[in-house]
């Protein structure tokens, strides 16, 4: 993974001290709470209903054990004992107290992390692949251009106060686990004639206005990576509406200009700025690509006998080798997730001795490294199958086995009302009302791959559009409800979900999932996912079975 | 006359902005809105002792035929966290070279100036309530940078080579 030089440490570092100026000048009442406001976004703190919320970031999901046991021990020392990793691969506190925030800071950046640009109208953490580097489908390792990116946009000058919050994904599979097609911008690595390059896409985006990204680019050399996001920056800087906030983002500019007016704004910009210092070196592209090389990998038979008996007369095992573990590119080796979604807790949440415990296993079993993903789980991504049963075994141990990966009940889901103020309804009540009632496994692994979404509120953070089944919370009359969509998908093959009808009481929920859920266990045909039958029914058939 | 802080230094300006567009353009040493300027760009040519204002949502390239008679171009921030104007020094010191004085005016703070200096201001007319000595507390920024900016034109990755 990528280790700080000293100039990453020195900016960490003065960043620390300059907001522990700002906090200070804060406390003493030198700096209003409006501007104050915005300088701690831009450090990750928010101050909201309960309390303040802390965003840490991740770049692109990646994390050393080092790094896990420090988050580990800023939530038994400086929070409640837990955190909740989110659907942008990053860690949420919920209880710091504003004084010692700087302090925090400085602890993170003691092991080269930090909280920088995690909220605030400026480009965020940048979020890519959970299995890069180690699965099969990959054109190129996404993370030494998510980490280029992170680079170019860590305190851009020009770009810290846009219009709305820009979020850049990258990934360099076929498959797309980064969700680039509902991001600001989607970074796609693509070959061309035996050339890596980019696929450039602009205007991505959930909220209020739904929308799938427009290829601004189709082929970017890659050295120019850096100068093209700046040309299709400052278009947005400039252009992005500033009079309502709800109308803000890429996508609305990109909608309205149309994607073709946009993308020849971006390169009559682009033009201008085309070849200059900040086109990538080759040196800088072999710098980057130095620190994502492969593990010291033992040469391994891919067959592992060992593993039969187990599977046999072990049920749950069987279960979790087939949800949660995924073929990997290094023969004898193996992806393993570690579903974070236990019914009775809240999706994405872990306690500090949880993730002590997992920093231990990514040190014994997948050389000290841990990823986050953006369904709210952890990876360790270079586990030989060889350790699989015993891995498995001390999982259980500790509540980190739920063999549900890519199930109805791992469920992504926002903090919703319990501890978001932005929220109109609560939504982790929702994801353990639905757990609850689909709990038999055999059930669950007989549905296969279907993702349940929930939202708090608008704002999306938990990706109700995209979800195989999305929950959106709404505000009727001061009252909670909740609304149903289905057939949203991010994956390659990205979707927007189709609202059912009139919204829901919260207890009726798990009964409309229910029967979404029969009606397709009814109708499907041999080997097919959900999406396949909604698409081969509409939407009408669902409509017909829930209001019935 | 304004106190601003111009290349790091407190001094006094000459010019001060002229708000109003309806204004006299007989003044000396005016700052003109970008209309008033342009509707008499003809008659005030020659003259080295008027500049422009933009707002932020103006567009600095409607500058450009007059660039080469213009001493100072003054950009607004209306608030300080629209960052148009950014772009529009950007613009105007990358795109058109402009070599006169970028003067940042509004919603000028502390906590802001370095980023309105790496993006091409020399100098800053302070907010109401900040003081001249606040703004050249901020106009300090860290010892590196990543990215290419006016002040630091070379990214840091040429220097690690």
């Amino acid at each position: 993974m990528y280790i700080y030089d000293e100039y990453d440490q020195a900016m960490v570092d003065e960043r620390v001290e300059q907001f522990r100026d700002q906090t200070n000048r804060f406390l003493a009442g030198e700096l209003s709470e409006e501007e104050f406001r915005h300088l701690r976004l831009r450090n990750g703190l928010y101050i909201q209903r309960l309390a303040p919320m802390f965003r840490i970031a991740i770049p692109y999901g990646l994390l050393s054990s080092t790094q896990l046991r420090k988050l580990a021990h800023i939530a038994r020392y400086y929070d409640k004992g837990y955190g909740h990793f989110t659907t942008r691969q990053n860690i949420q506190f919920n209880w710091p107290k504003v004084e010692e925030v700087p302090d925090i800071l400085a602890e993170l950046a003691s092991v080269q992390m930090h909280a920088i640009q995690t909220s605030g109208n400026c480009i965020r953490n940048v979020s890519s692949d959970q299995y890069a580097g180690a699965i099969i489908d990959e054109i190129d390792d996404p993370r030494p251009w998510a980490e280029l990116i992170r680079q170019w946009s860590t305190f851009h000058p020009e770009f810290n106060w846009l219009p709305r919050k820009f979020k850049i994904a990258v990934t360099g599979a076929h498959e797309d686990r980064a969700a680039v097609q509902v991001h600001d911008i989607g970074v796609r690595l693509v070959e061309k004639d035996g050339e890596i390059g980019f696929e450039m896409l602009a205007g991505g985006g959930l909220g209020r206005t739904p929308a799938i990204g427009a290829v601004i680019r189709e082929f970017l050399p890659k050295k120019h990576l850096l100068t093209y996001l700046a040309a299709m920056m400052r278009v947005y800087n400039r252009y992005g509406r500033r009079d309502n906030k709800f109308k803000a983002r890429i996508k609305i500019l990109v909608r309205a200009m149309t994607p073709e007016v946009y993308a020849q704004k971006v390169e009559a910009e682009w033009e201008q700025m085309k070849d200059e210092p900040e086109t990538l070196t080759d040196a800088e592209i072999q710098r980057a690509k130095s620190f994502f090389t492969q593990p010291p990998y033992e040469e391994l038979e891919d067959d592992v006998p060992e593993l039969t008996e187990p599977m046999e007369k072990d049920f749950a095992f069987k279960s979790w080798m087939s949800r949660n573990v995924v073929a990997h590119k290094q023969p004898g080796y193996a992806i393993v997730n570690l579903a974070l979604k236990e019914t009775g807790v809240p999706p994405g949440d872990v306690t500090d001795e949880q993730m002590d415990i997992v920093a231990d296993l990514a040190d014994r079993y997948s050389f000290s490294e841990v990823r986050v993903t953006h369904e709210q789980n952890l990876t360790l991504a270079d586990v030989r199958k060889t350790d699989l049963y015993t891995l498995w075994k001390e999982l259980s141990q500790s509540g980190l086995a739920s063999p549900n990966l890519g199930l109805l009940t791992d469920i992504i889901c926002c903090p919703g009302g319990d501890f978001c103020s932005l929220a109109n309804a609560k939504s982790i009540p929702v994801a353990e009302a639905i757990q609850r009632r689909f709990d038999n496994l055999d059930y669950l692994h007989d549905l296969g791959d279907l993702d349940i979404n929930i939202s708090g509120c608008m704002n999306a953070c938990g990706h109700h559009h995209v979800g195989n089944i999305g929950i959106l919370g709404v505000d009727k009359k001061g009252e909670e409800w909740y609304q149903v969509s289905i057939g949203g998908a991010s994956n390659q093959n990205a979707a927007l979900a189709q609202i059912l009808g009139p919204s829901f009481a919260r207890d009726e929920i798990p009964n409309v999932v229910e029967k979404i859920v029969d009606l397709y266990v009814a109708k499907r045909e041999e080997g097919e996912h959900f999406l396949d039958t909604f698409s081969r029914l509409g939407i009408q058939p669902f409509k017909d079975a829930v209001y019935a | 006359m304004p106190t601003i802080v111009k290349e790091g230094e407190i001094v006094d300006s000459d010019f001060r902005v002229i708000w109003e567009e309806d204004a006299a353009i007989n003044e000396n040493n005016a700052l003109l809105p970008l209309s008033t300027y342009i509707d008499n760009a003809e008659s005030l040519k020659g003259r080295n002792d008027i500049g422009v204002w933009l707002d932020s949502h103006e567009e600095v390239e409607t500058l450009e035929p007059f660039l080469d008679q213009l001493p100072i171009v003054a950009l607004n921030f209306p608030q300080f966290h629209d960052g148009r104007s950014l772009s529009n020094a950007t613009i105007l010191r990358h795109h058109y070279a402009f070599a006169g004085e970028v003067r940042a005016i509004g919603d000028v703070r502390r906590d802001l100036v370095n980023q309105m200096y790496r993006c091409g201001f020399n100098a800053f007319e302070p907010a109401e309530d900040q003081t001249p000595e606040d703004i050249v507390s901020g106009l300090k920024g860290f010892t590196y940078n990543y990215q290419a900016s006016i002040d630091r034109p070379v990214p840091l990755f040429r220097l690690r080579e």
